[in-house]
């Protein structure tokens, strides 16, 4: 095991650690309302890969990314990612231009295929990076998704 | 005309904006075609099923002060009928002597079976997130057991048929600072406000096209929003007084889109943007 | 109280495919209400399913995640009546578990 998926590992290990502090109720109730976890609380992509011991992902055209070129509305924007990249541990999304980067990640055990679908709010026109972590390594892609004013619609 | 000034007047045309505007129909297919895709990915997996799951469990649960639930509730076509009961509304109802729309039956069943007072009924009629409506979640349930079914108004009591020109003629009157009607902007063809395409609510493609996809998961707001609420939010866009809850003009402007939509089939509850 | 979960779990083949939709606000802590008051952050950070007890994903989410999340994902090893169960932890403490047969 690479030094870097030790560390990986490790810091996955904090978010769970501190996700299970938030819902054992321990904290204080203005405490357990503020995000705890760096990655989450990043904005920029580079620094919350960084918080998740992800180093420098490399672009990769083994990572499926289906995502609308135009979202009619920001507030849900579905997204598709599947990876045929050997031995994936985990898919993180990140939107660019939204206040604080990281969306969401998703570790995979064995057996389960490496691939999610969710949807998730843009606040503005921006790139969203599909990064896979492998055993061997951080790969990324990335879409552009539009996000439309609407109108009154219906 | 001779054959130099059409040159010229072809030649003016192109420079003017002629070609301009084809290259805008391109970028606008393309825009709409990206937009489609959009609504696509979101498939089978509307979150309205949240509320269909929380409305049909209120349906069987006895509550209020007489502990009953609803499966006694008449929605037209006998007591406890909820298949394509929604198909069939607004209809005339011989108990209460009125039109009444889904929503509006739902609140007598609620206060006739239940004993459950009115406006405890509908302190939330439209949710918020926590705040969480009743009236909303029946709805959705009722109306998802309509899916597929056409939608049949055969106006035969007088009552109906009145609703349906009250609701015709407001759909054209003009009122308000802006001096708007729903017809200014759902009353011709290829009519938009920004990216949105909006139906020609006046016939009968562009009334089943809106009408079959409502009440619909609202995206934006994320919440289920019933045809009361898009009917109220309707008249807050033309800056109208506030569309009273229940109204002889909610429930005529409702009966009018159904009816110009008859023949519909039912894909509500939808998912909008 | 939180609304049960509106799970789905379809034996394909050699996979099951679960398709989730859950019932939440997601609320990011920066929006502001009517009266200009800031509604509280409230969102789920953490989401687990198993089958029959083995753990097939997890999941830490933000407040990105749109509300009333939808969550669909496949796993191996996995048959019909087989219990899949999703569970989620919120940013109030809140945790809610639902379960279905894979069919």
């Amino acid at each position: 095991m690479s030094l870097a998926r030790r560390t990986f590992l490790l810091r996955l290990g904090h978010t769970g650690l501190a996700a299970l502090t938030l819902a054992s109720g321990l904290l204080p109730r203005f405490a357990r309302a503020e995000e705890a976890r760096p990655a989450f609380m990043a904005t920029a992509v580079a620094d919350a890969l960084k918080a998740l011991g992800v180093g420098n992902p490399a672009k990769s055209d083994a990572i499926s990314f289906k995502a609308p070129d135009i979202a009619e509305n920001g507030a849900a924007v579905p997204v598709e990612v599947e990876s045929t990249l050997p031995k994936t541990r985990s898919i993180l999304l990140l939107v660019e231009k939204n206040p604080h980067v990281m969306s969401a990640s998703f570790q995979f055990r064995e057996g389960t295929d490496p691939y999610v679908a969710t949807r998730v709010k843009v606040a503005e026109s921006s790139v969203i990076h599909a990064v896979v972590t492998t055993d061997d390594g951080a790969f990324y892609t990335t879409r552009l998704v539009k996000v439309t004013l609407g109108g009154c619609g219906g | 005309m001779n054959t130099r000034f059409a040159a010229r007047l072809l030649y003016t045309m192109l420079a003017s904006g002629t070609l301009l505007l084809a290259g805008a129909v391109r970028a606008d297919t393309s825009t709409q075609d990206a937009i489609a895709e959009y609504r696509e990915m979101f498939g089978d997996d509307n979150p309205a099923e949240l509320w269909q799951a929380r409305g049909e469990a209120l349906w069987h649960e006895a509550r209020g002060p007489q502990k009953a639930n609803l499966e006694a509730c008449d929605l037209g076509l006998g007591p406890g009928v909820i298949a394509g009961a929604y198909a069939q509304l607004p209809r005339w109802f011989a108990d209460t002597g009125q039109v009444q729309d889904l929503e509006t039956r739902l609140v007598t069943c609620v206060t006739s079976l239940q004993g459950i007072p009115r406006d405890d009924f509908l302190k939330v009629k439209f949710g918020d997130g926590e705040k969480k409506s009743e009236l909303e979640a029946l709805t959705a349930y009722v109306v998802a057991a309509s899916r597929g079914k056409p939608l049949t108004l055969p106006l035969k009591h007088p009552a109906e048929q009145a609703a349906f020109d009250l609701g015709k003629a407001v759909f054209r009157y003009r009122a308000g600072p802006h001096d708007f009607a729903c017809a200014t902007c759902h009353g011709e063809p290829g009519k938009r406000i920004r990216l949105q395409e909006l139906p020609q609510l006046n016939t009968a493609l562009g009334a089943r096209e809106a009408y079959t996809h409502w009440p619909a998961y609202r995206i934006s707001q994320g919440e289920l929003r019933s045809m009361e609420w898009r009917l109220q939010d309707c008249f807050r866009q033309q800056r109208l007084p506030q569309l009273k809850f229940g109204s002889e003009v909610a429930i005529g402007l409702t009966m009018y889109l159904a009816k110009t939509a008859e023949g519909g089939v039912l894909a509500a509850p939808g998912i909008k943007r | 109280m939180s609304d049960p979960m509106r799970i789905r779990a379809v034996a394909n083949g050699d996979k099951v495919e679960v398709k989730i939709l859950m019932s939440h606000v997601m609320e990011t802590g920066q929006r502001k209400d009517a009266d200009g008051a800031v509604v509280p952050a409230h969102y789920i950070v953490k989401v687990v399913g198993t089958c029959n007890g083995r753990e097939v994903l997890s999941a830490d989410w933000g407040p990105s995640v749109s509300k009333n999340p939808y969550l669909s994902f496949r796993f191996k090893g996995g048959a019909k009546g087989d219990k899949v169960k999703i569970t989620w932890t919120d940013t109030a403490g809140e945790q809610r578990s639902d379960e279905v047969s894979v069919g």
